[in-house]
């Protein structure tokens, strides 16, 4: 594993992955009930276009986007709108969102639509075929796949790099797509490279990911110009910059997006789902998704479609243990915690994580004591020890301008490493929501 | 379905297994070989003035620390020992005891407690002791042939003057500088550990052996003994070849404090810089002003007051050594509309 790309600095968390990674994905039975959130990417909400009690058919869409940053919203199973109304959402509040009453006689068939051969789809019109599909980035953020396709005039993108890294622990989805669809994967390649006009590509996958890598060897068609590279086993190595440092060597400028140094960066799974839209017609309507950790009595990948509550998967998957103490939506290091099973399933959610006691035990936060270890974990090179001292002071402006806040991406490692448990990245996440509250002068 | 155990907390969800109170204590395990080392050298009074200092540390700590379960960290502890161990074998207890709460109340306490201090709080006893009692922190007693025996003045009351007429013996580094015959003690002695010396300078062997263990552990930061090694080694070798110095290099690396030092008080995660880049800087100013100290200065040893001075520095250095921002070029101004 030694001698392979990566980045500097990073952490190496426990990566128990051997919980989930063997299970072959199966599909998930459909809900009673599935709830769409008008908001399940980054960007503005889409626009409701159903009422109650209209009947929709799965993969119809009932909500459109609202402009460029934002994606369109399909029924991920058949049967009729309930209302629209406020529900809990996975990123905490309530949203707005479309409440389905799932009929239980429906053989859940996607209605036949006709579909574009991707070869005979001009570049500028493939993004929007993948905007009407409702397909963001799959890897967490949810990002709206077509806006990347379309990058500054000024900027333009020489690789695609494809993220097969899936660095958060437990989560192993995306290991499941490389291993179950690999061909799916390189269409979606196909169809981005034609998209963005270019032909270099390169993937990358964690060494820890062996038959990942030798399947999507395997599985290279001989006439695209990909590159499979594997990568050290370091956190986070699945973030945009750190992936392209590995992988290219460039460092992104601060402040700037992965395009200033010619890259676009996409997640596996998210390449999957843009080859299903030529494929098969189907928009962004489910998903392989992880449900791991000690908590759960049946850990497993599924194919859960979107809306699916947190309370049916639990008990799909044999309910929680005694001593289950954590319901995550995302991997260990950067997911949200849960507060209410209701809350539904989104487009960016990678994984249901659910630790037990043993796995998050709490500690006491002692002082700093100024050992550095979160300066040499840091993979954007900030000082978390000082900018912990600010934002504790609250001088969001030193924390900001100084300590260069806006740098941080809240992967975790500074708390991770920290012996004196300070809960530093919780800090970083506070301060920027404080600021976001400042009145802008 | 039972939801009421579930917790809900903001991500990072999982911890690493290190934890402050979990280095500070193996920072002691690593010492126990030195401590046995010294006590094997020199009898009971090396567990009698060990005793008396962490008495010291452990009870200022106690009565005046930030809160009661903050003995428990074992900080403390690791103050008490190593100013034990760098104090002499024959030293009074009494002395041992009040160095020990000198240490911990004004080099530590009175600062904030743990992770606040400017000093290395064990120094700061020991340059409180070396201010008040210059000739007991100095003398250092021959080897009585019997193990048992207590070495020189231990059991003084304390304002008395001492009771017992002890044979002296120099310390290598003494020996070299005022010595009337200077000799150059043989490495081997120096790096086993039968020379004269405080209780933890002798052993060059088992300091190394647990500053090993501690940086493989990572809870020492292997740049500031490295660059304190090199910046000495090379600065008084030139020092030596010019003839200005009488002390080779590889003496003036395992004579005196220099071990202890390097390994377990330059290395203090408190009062040393934050950054790699720092703790090469002030590791090499450790060890230029060891060999300034150790020639021409008044005293035989220099490592205390050389690791004291650049504790003092210690931020001005991090302000100095900020690490460079990802994406950037380091510049401090960047361009930024």
């Amino acid at each position: 594993m030694k001698g392979l790309p990566s980045f500097k600095h990073g952490v190496h968390p426990p990566e128990n992955k051997e919980i989930t990674s063997g299970f072959a994905s199966k599909r998930f039975p459909f809900p009673a009930e599935v709830i769409l959130p008008l908001s399940q990417h980054i960007g503005t909400p889409a626009k409701a276009l159903v009422h109650p009690g209209d009947h929709v058919e799965r993969g119809d869409v009932i909500a459109q986007a609202e402009g460029f940053i934002s994606s369109t919203v399909h029924a991920t199973a058949s049967g009729t709108v309930k209302s629209i109304e406020l529900w809990p959402h996975p990123n905490g509040g309530m949203a707005p969102s479309i409440r389905i009453d799932v009929d239980p006689n429906s053989s859940q068939m996607r209605r036949q639509r006709m579909v574009p051969r991707w070869q005979d789809v001009k570049e500028e019109d493939l993004s929007k075929e993948i905007a009407r599909a409702g397909i963001v980035g799959l890897g967490g953020a949810a990002f709206p796949s077509h806006v990347k396709l379309c990058p500054p005039k000024d900027q333009p993108v020489e690789v695609l790099l494809i993220n097969g890294c899936e660095c958060e622990p437990y989560l192993t989805s995306d290991h499941r797509v490389m291993l179950e669809m690999p061909e799916m994967v390189y269409e979606g390649i196909r169809i981005a490279l034609k998209a963005l006009g270019i032909s270099r590509c390169v993937i990358g996958i964690e060494a820890n990911k062996p038959d990942a890598i030798e399947m999507m060897r395997k599985t290279k068609p001989d006439d695209l110009d990909v590159t499979i590279q594997p990568l050290t086993v370091k956190y986070p190595q699945g973030a945009e910059k750190m992936l392209i440092k590995a992988v290219m060597g460039k460092e992104v400028p601060s402040g700037s997006l992965p395009s200033a140094v010619g890259a676009m960066v996409q997640n596996v799974a998210t390449a999957a789902n843009v080859a299903a839209v030529f494929e098969t017609g189907h928009p962004l309507i489910e998903r392989i998704i992880t449900i791991t950790g000690r908590g759960i009595k049946n850990p497993g990948n599924w194919k859960i479609p979107f809306g699916t509550k947190l309370r049916d998967v639990i008990e799909h998957c044999g309910g929680l243990t005694e001593d289950a103490a954590e319901i995550i939506f995302g991997g260990p290091m950067m997911g949200l915690g849960q507060a209410n099973l209701d809350v539904p399933i989104l487009k960016a959610t990678g994984g249901i994580l659910i630790l037990s006691k043993d796995e998050c035990k709490r500690q006491d936060i002692m002082p700093c004591i100024r050992c550095g270890k979160c300066l040499e974990a840091c993979p954007v090179f900030l000082n978390p020890q000082l900018m912990g001292q600010l934002a504790k002071a609250e001088r969001y402006e030193e924390l900001v301008e100084a300590a260069h806040l806006n740098d941080c991406m809240l992967c975790g490692s500074c708390s991770f490493v920290c012996p004196s448990n300070i809960p530093l990245s919780q800090y970083f996440a506070m301060s920027k929501t404080q600021l976001r509250r400042l009145p802008t002068s | 379905m039972t939801e009421t155990n579930i917790k809900i907390t903001a991500s990072p969800h999982v911890r690493s297994a290190d934890s402050t109170v979990k280095i500070m204590w193996s920072v002691v395990i690593s010492l126990v070989p030195v401590i046995g080392c010294s006590i094997f050298y020199f009898g009971p009074s090396a567990i009698l003035v060990l005793l008396a200092a962490v008495a010291g540390c452990l009870l200022t700590e106690r009565l005046f620390g930030s809160n009661p379960g903050s003995v428990s960290d074992g900080s403390a502890m690791i103050t008490g020992l190593l100013l034990g161990l760098c104090l002499p074998p024959g030293f009074p207890l009494w002395m041992a005891f009040l160095g020990g709460f000198f240490g911990m109340a004004f080099g530590k306490i009175i600062f904030g407690g743990l992770g606040q201090n400017i000093f290395n709080p064990a120094l700061v006893g020991r340059a409180f002791l070396q201010a008040a009692f210059p000739v007991a922190i100095t003398t250092w007693p021959a080897k009585s042939a019997n193990w048992w025996s207590l070495q020189g003045d231990n059991l003084a009351l304390p304002f008395m003057s001492p009771v017992v007429d002890t044979a002296t013996a120099a310390t290598p580094l003494g020996n070299l500088k005022f010595g009337d015959d200077p000799v150059v003690t043989p490495l081997m002695d120096l790096f086993f550990g039968s020379t004269g010396g405080s209780l933890g300078e002798t052993s060059a062997l088992f300091i190394l052996l647990g500053g090993l263990y501690l940086a493989y552990k990572g809870h020492l930061n292997w740049h500031i003994p490295l660059s304190i090694f090199v910046s000495t080694f090379v600065i008084s070798g030139l020092f030596y070849a010019l003839g200005i110095s009488q002390f080779p290099p590889l003496f003036m690396l395992f004579s005196g404090g220099m071990m202890l030092g390097a390994f377990y008080m330059a290395t203090d995660m408190v009062t040393s810089p934050i950054t790699n880049k720092g703790c090469w800087l002030f590791g090499f100013g450790i060890g230029f002003l060891v060999v300034i100290i150790r020639i021409w200065g008044g005293l035989p040893e220099g490592v205390m007051y050389a690791i004291l001075l650049m504790n003092a520095l210690v931020p001005f250095i991090n302000r100095a050594t900020q690490p460079r921002l990802f994406g950037t070029s380091g510049k401090k101004k960047e361009a930024k509309s």
